[in-house]
Parts: structure tokens; C-alpha cells; sequence
């Protein structure tokens, strides 16, 4: 989906820019953005009517599950009604979409509330670890990419790709397990300091609500780090691998031969020629790594008993809870839209370039 | 594949170590059946059995060279039977997810208009949907096992291999010689079948060894969560779920495991990177690409 595009709007641009016309360029952005979004409606749209149609392929009949197997066949048809399941499919659909563009989601057979509530209070705790998580995979992952791209072709280069390769490859419930074994386990076994001995469950501990608010806010971070780390580490490594080839290519384009023969100094070529003509191709990447991510924080989340999304949708698929796990995924897919078309804006924004006038 | 490709894959130290990993796991897993023949397994004294560490030996004289589970079953043992399951789910789900793609690629590609946005438009949303979640939709649908799973990641996992398919063929479909075959009378349905889908099938081969990893990692995560393979049926995802439970007292349960799948998800990953630098042509050492938009998602998964 995301688009990098170097074709019309290359023309037209530049000029654009440089007689300071950027009234102009913000006008083309607004449009671009509105193109992109209508774009991704369709995609929206079938997604949604997948997930109708999965709520009805579903095994069993929702008001049997809701209303237990003992309930009276007066009782089940009165329900029946009152969630209009005996209406025609296709006059369910437009109302079920109706329902769900005006924000009700139906109710969970499990948790006996509505899927808006369990969603409302599971979302957050998921942004928050996936942003984390995010924003330190771009931090390190870039660092160690660019370090690798000035040294390349050192033992350092060859031990770093070595061990980006590895870590880019393990399963993040093993990484998951694996830092539980050290910093939850281990540090308690081998006396480390309390410092080190970090919590493996939850989001907070026990009675986190008596706390002093930056004693609250310490106690949550320590159970962030190391959910957060788990998806970090094996994200750094991935934008890593990225960021050495999109910068060593940048590297080795003439103009940088050009701004060494002027005498820049090497951190100057890096930070202006290297990264800055590395940074499309990064944020492309985003867009890309989205759907990975949110896979990811599926078993880190069950592992970590992370109150996010994750963890509500594997409890929704052991109990069977058809609407919620429905509800998760399509928020999962509308996430990954909503991240890949700002993906598609930040490289509007970061190259103009990038085809925004046609 | 080029001629030369091959000889540069023999050649390329990432194509060697992945292979010769895999290889040694689909030893294991076919001497699965005569080791577990011989271990005697379920019979004796649980408590004197359980949780024997590496290379340590039970009371009855009984070496173990990965240590002993909850139930004193030899882990070596669960370990390849483990394989059996793991690289037959591994490879099936990558096969049926390159056939799905190919077949979806080749005729949006091939047919252009109207099939062409349409399937261009399902695979975009396909893509949208995480893979994990849609696979957890899939299973709580139907009722978990092996065959399940097979299914559940092919379909979950043909868009990769749908997209670079149909890029190769609307770049072939132009070509000389496929004009050539057109103009003598070819029909549309060999003309695809004998001279496009085999040219363009280079690249979906990368996305399927890497596939091939995926589908392995993830039937792994899916049992682990108790939604795939079922106890008492070893696969590597249920065995890290068991060893889970016993972390503090016996780590070997779990480490054994989740080591088997990272090696094996580790060699697919570099025997892909080795195939695609064999198919670019340029020598393996030093100047291979390896972060590619082709390779798909590099975070966390």
C-alpha cells in the first residue's frame, strides 16, 4: 500500500518549492491526504464485511451462547428478535454496519459487556507498548544501521549483521521468555540488585493504586521495559538490516564523494547526506512493519499478561467469544491502515517527491 | 533457476549453514518413530524421572541428553517428534500459500482490468489484517489441529508471493517471446501456464523460504497459545507452553524448544537471503542486500 512514487509531482515540486509557493505545497498535501484516505476505504469496508461474514460462519447460534443451552425457545425468539437476527442477511449487514460506523460493537458472550467497553480499556495499554516499542526500534535500529554503514566491511560490521540477522529471526515469545528467564527468574536466583529484578506480569503491581503518583509511575514503567523490550529488540533488528543498506546506499551516491572532497567532516556526511536521503525509505518501512508488529504483540502481551488487545483476543478465542474476537481484529486491521497511510504522509512529508500532485 | 545461481547458492556460506540446519532437523524428525520406539517412554517411576537435567542420567541408568519434561519423557525424543510436526506444517502452509499466491498473482497479472483491481484490492486488505489475529480469528472458527493450521497459514500467508508474482508477469506479458507464442496460436491458459508463471516464479521462491520459517514460527506461537497442535502430540510451540510452567525449577523444558524453532526459523531466514543473492546474481559476501521491501516485515513477529 504505501506508496513511494517518484514520477509526475517530481516535476512539478521542486518548483513549486523554490518560489516559495508553500501555500501551494500544504494545498497539494490536504489533497493528498484526502485521496489517500478515501483510498483506504474499500480496503475498510471489506474488511468489516469479512468480518460479518465470520460472525456468521461462526459455529453455534449467539443467542443459544449468550442465553446457556436451558433457556426456553419463547425467551431465545424474543432475542432472537431484539438483536434482529431473523431479519434478511443482507438487511443485517447495512444495519451491522450502521451499528458499527455509530460505535456499537455488540456485546461480548463472555464478559457480558460491550465490546466498545473491553476495547476501550485495552487499547491504550497496546498503543502504548506498540508506540514504545516503535519509537526505541527506530532509535536503536537507525544507530546501529548508520554505525554499520560508516564501518562497512570491519569486524564490527560483520559481528553487527550476524547478530541483527539472529535476532531479526527469533520468535518474540522466545525472546519474551527467554528475558523473563534473566531479569524475572534469573536476577532473583543470582542475587542481582533489586534494581534489576523486573516484574514479568501485568501492567502494575498489586495495590499500585495506594502509590504516591511518581512512585505509580516508576512502578509502571518497570513493567513496561520488559514487554517493551522483547518487540524493541527484535524491531531494532529488522530496521537495522534496513537502515545499513538504505544508508550505505546513500552513502555511496556522488554527491557524498563530493561533500568529502569539500572536506565535510564525517559525522556532517552522515547526519546530512547519509540519513537524510536514508530517511523515505525508513519511514516506507513503517508502514510495512505494522501488521508484524501487532502479530508480535499478540504473544508478548499473553506472555507478559499485558492488559492490551492481544491478550483480550486470545482470551476471546479460548471462550469462543465470537463478537470480541471479530471486534479485535478488524481494530487490529483499521490500526494498520490508519498506520500505513501515516506512513504515506510523513514520506509526503519528508520527500516532495513522493507523488502528491497527480 | 539461472545456471549460475545454483553455483553461487553452493558457494554461499548463509546457504550452507541454513541448509545443513534444516537438513539435520528433517533428520530428526524422520528418526522420530525409531527413538521413540526405543525410549520406552511412559513406563517407570514418573517422580524419579522428571526434570532430569542435560546430560543427566535417571536412576535406572537412563542417559538424557536434553534432560527429562514434567512427565520424565527424554526431550531429545519430544524434540524430534516435535520436527515431524513442526517442518510438515512448516512446509505444507508455505506450499499452499505459494500455490494460492501464484494462482491469484499469475491471473491478476495475466488478466489485468477488472480481475486485476479486484484481486489487487483483496490482497491489499489481506495485508491490512495482522496475521496473528486473523489466524486466531480462523481457529476459534473451527476446531483446533494440525490440518487446521496447514489451511489456516496458507491462507493467511499467499499475499507476499501473490504481489511479486504479478509484478513478473505484467513485466513478461510484454515480452517477445510471449507475443511470439501468442502470435502462433497459443492459448491464453498455456501461454500462462508454459512460458509466464515459470519466469516469474524466481522471486516468489525468497518469499517462500522465508515463508517457510514463518509458517513454522508461527504454528509454534499458535500451539504455544494452546490454539494449534494439541497435547499429547508433541510440536515445539506446546512443548515451550509446558516448559513454561516449570521456568524456575527445570528452564531446559522450555529452552530446548524454543531453541528448535528459532535454529530452524534462523536457517530459513539466511537460506532466503542467500537465495535472493544467488537470483540478483552479485557475490554473497559483503555488498548483499539485506534490508529489502521484497522481504516483507522485519519487525517484531
Amino acid at each position: 500500500m504505501p506508496h513511494a512514487k517518484k514520477s509526475r509531482g517530481a516535476r512539478l515540486l521542486p518548483g513549486a518549492l523554490a518560489s516559495g509557493s508553500w501555500l501551494l505545497h500544504y494545498s497539494l498535501m490536504l489533497r493528498y491526504a484526502v485521496r489517500r484516505l478515501l483510498a483506504a476505504v474499500p480496503i475498510v469496508v471489506l474488511v468489516l464485511t469479512v468480518t460479518f461474514a465470520g460472525l456468521h460462519l461462526a459455529p453455534g447460534d449467539p443467542v443459544r451462547l449468550y442465553l446457556g443451552p436451558e433457556a426456553d425457545a419463547a425467551a431465545a425468539a424474543s432475542l432472537r428478535h431484539a438483536w434482529g437476527l431473523d431479519r434478511p442477511l443482507a438487511v443485517q449487514y447495512v444495519a451491522w454496519l450502521a451499528d458499527f460506523a455509530r460505535g456499537d460493537w455488540g456485546t461480548s458472550l463472555a464478559q457480558r459487556r460491550p465490546v466498545t467497553a473491553v476495547l476501550g480499556s485495552a487499547l491504550g495499554p497496546t498503543l502504548l507498548l506498540t508506540g514504545a516499542s516503535l519509537a526505541l526500534s527506530y532509535l536503536f535500529g537507525v544507530l546501529v544501521g548508520a554505525t554499520q554503514a560508516m564501518r562497512r566491511g570491519t569486524g564490527l560490521d560483520a559481528t553487527l549483521t550476524a547478530a541483527t540477522t539472529v535476532a531479526q529471526a527469533l520468535p518474540s515469545y522466545v525472546v519474551a521468555l527467554g528475558l523473563v528467564l534473566v531479569c524475572a527468574y534469573g536476577a532473583t536466583l543470582w542475587g542481582w540488585p533489586p534494581a534489576l529484578r523486573l516484574p514479568a506480569l501485568g501492567a502494575e503491581s498489586v495495590g499500585a493504586d495506594f502509590l504516591a503518583p511518581g512512585a505509580r509511575l516508576a512502578d509502571r514503567l518497570r513493567h513496561l521495559l520488559l514487554p517493551v523490550a522483547t518487540l524493541a529488540l527484535i524491531g531494532a533488528a529488522g530496521v537495522a538490516r534496513f537502515a545499513r543498506a538504505s544508508i550505505a546506499g546513500a552513502l555511496r551516491q556522488p554527491f557524498v564523494a563530493a561533500a568529502r572532497s569539500r572536506g565535510l567532516a564525517e559525522s556532517r556526511i552522515l547526519v546530512r547526506h547519509g540519513l537524510r536521503n536514508a530517511l523515505l525509505p525508513l519511514v516506507t518501512l513503517l508502514g510495512l512493519q505494522l501488521p508484524a508488529l501487532f502479530s508480535g504483540v499478540v504473544f508478548v502481551e499473553t506472555i507478559f499478561a499485558w492488559p492490551g488487545m492481544g491478550h483480550v483476543v486470545v482470551q476471546a478465542v479460548l471462550a469462543r467469544d465470537y463478537p470480541l474476537v471479530m471486534a479485535t481484529t478488524a481494530i487490529f486491521a483499521l490500526l494498520v491502515v490508519a498506520g500505513n497511510l501515516l506512513a504515506d504522509l510523513l514520506a509526503a512529508l519528508a520527500d516532495p517527491r513522493v507523488e502528491v500532485a497527480a | 533457476m539461472k545456471g549460475g545461481a545454483g553455483a553461487l547458492l553452493f558457494r554461499d556460506r548463509r546457504a550452507i549453514a541454513g541448509g545443513g540446519l534444516v537438513l539435520l532437523a528433517a533428520a530428526a524428525a524422520l528418526a522420530a518413530p525409531a527413538l521413540l520406539g526405543a525410549s520406552g517412554e511412559g513406563l517407570g517411576d514418573i517422580v524419579a524421572r522428571r526434570f532430569v537435567a542435560p546430560l543427566a542420567a535417571t536412576p535406572d541408568g537412563a542417559l538424557h541428553l536434553l534432560g527429562t519434561d514434567a512427565f520424565g519423557r527424554d526431550l531429545f525424543v519430544r524434540l524430534c517428534a516435535g520436527a515431524r510436526v513442526s517442518l510438515a506444517v512448516g512446509f505444507l502452509a508455505a506450499f499452499t500459500a505459494l500455490l494460492a499466491g501464484v494462482a491469484a498473482g499469475a491471473t491478476a497479472g495475466f488478466a489485468g482490468g477488472a480481475a486485476d483491481r479486484a484481486i489487487v484490492a483483496l490482497t491489499d486488505a489481506a495485508l491490512a489484517v495482522p496475521r496473528v489475529p486473523l489466524l486466531l480469528l480462523l481457529v476459534a472458527l473451527f476446531e483446533p489441529g494440525v490440518l487446521l493450521v496447514v489451511i489456516a497459514l496458507g491462507l493467511t500467508g499467499w499475499m507476499g508471493v501473490a504481489r511479486l508474482v504479478r509484478a513478473e508477469v505484467r513485466s513478461l506479458r510484454e515480452r517477445p517471446f510471449v507475443e511470439a507464442a501468442r502470435a502462433l496460436g497459443v492459448r491464453p491458459a498455456r501461454l500462462l501456464a508454459r512460458h509466464v508463471v515459470p519466469n516469474a516464479l524466481a522471486p516468489a521462491l525468497v518469499a517462500t523460504a522465508l515463508g517457510v520459517g514463518n509458517a513454522i514460527m508461527l504454528e509454534a506461537g499458535l500451539s504455544f497459545l494452546g490454539l494449534g497442535v494439541q497435547p499429547p502430540t508433541a510440536s515445539w510451540g506446546n512443548m515451550i507452553a509446558a516448559g513454561r510452567d516449570a521456568l524456575v525449577v527445570a528452564p531446559w523444558v522450555a529452552l530446548a524448544p524454543a531453541g528448535a524453532v528459532a535454529a530452524v526459523v534462523l536457517a530459513c531466514s539466511l537460506l532466503a537471503d542467500a537465495l535472493e543473492a544467488a537470483l540478483a546474481g552479485e557475490h554473497a559476501r559483503g555488498t548483499a542486500a539485506t534490508g529489502r521491501a521484497s522481504r516483507g516485515t522485519p519487525l517484531a513477529r
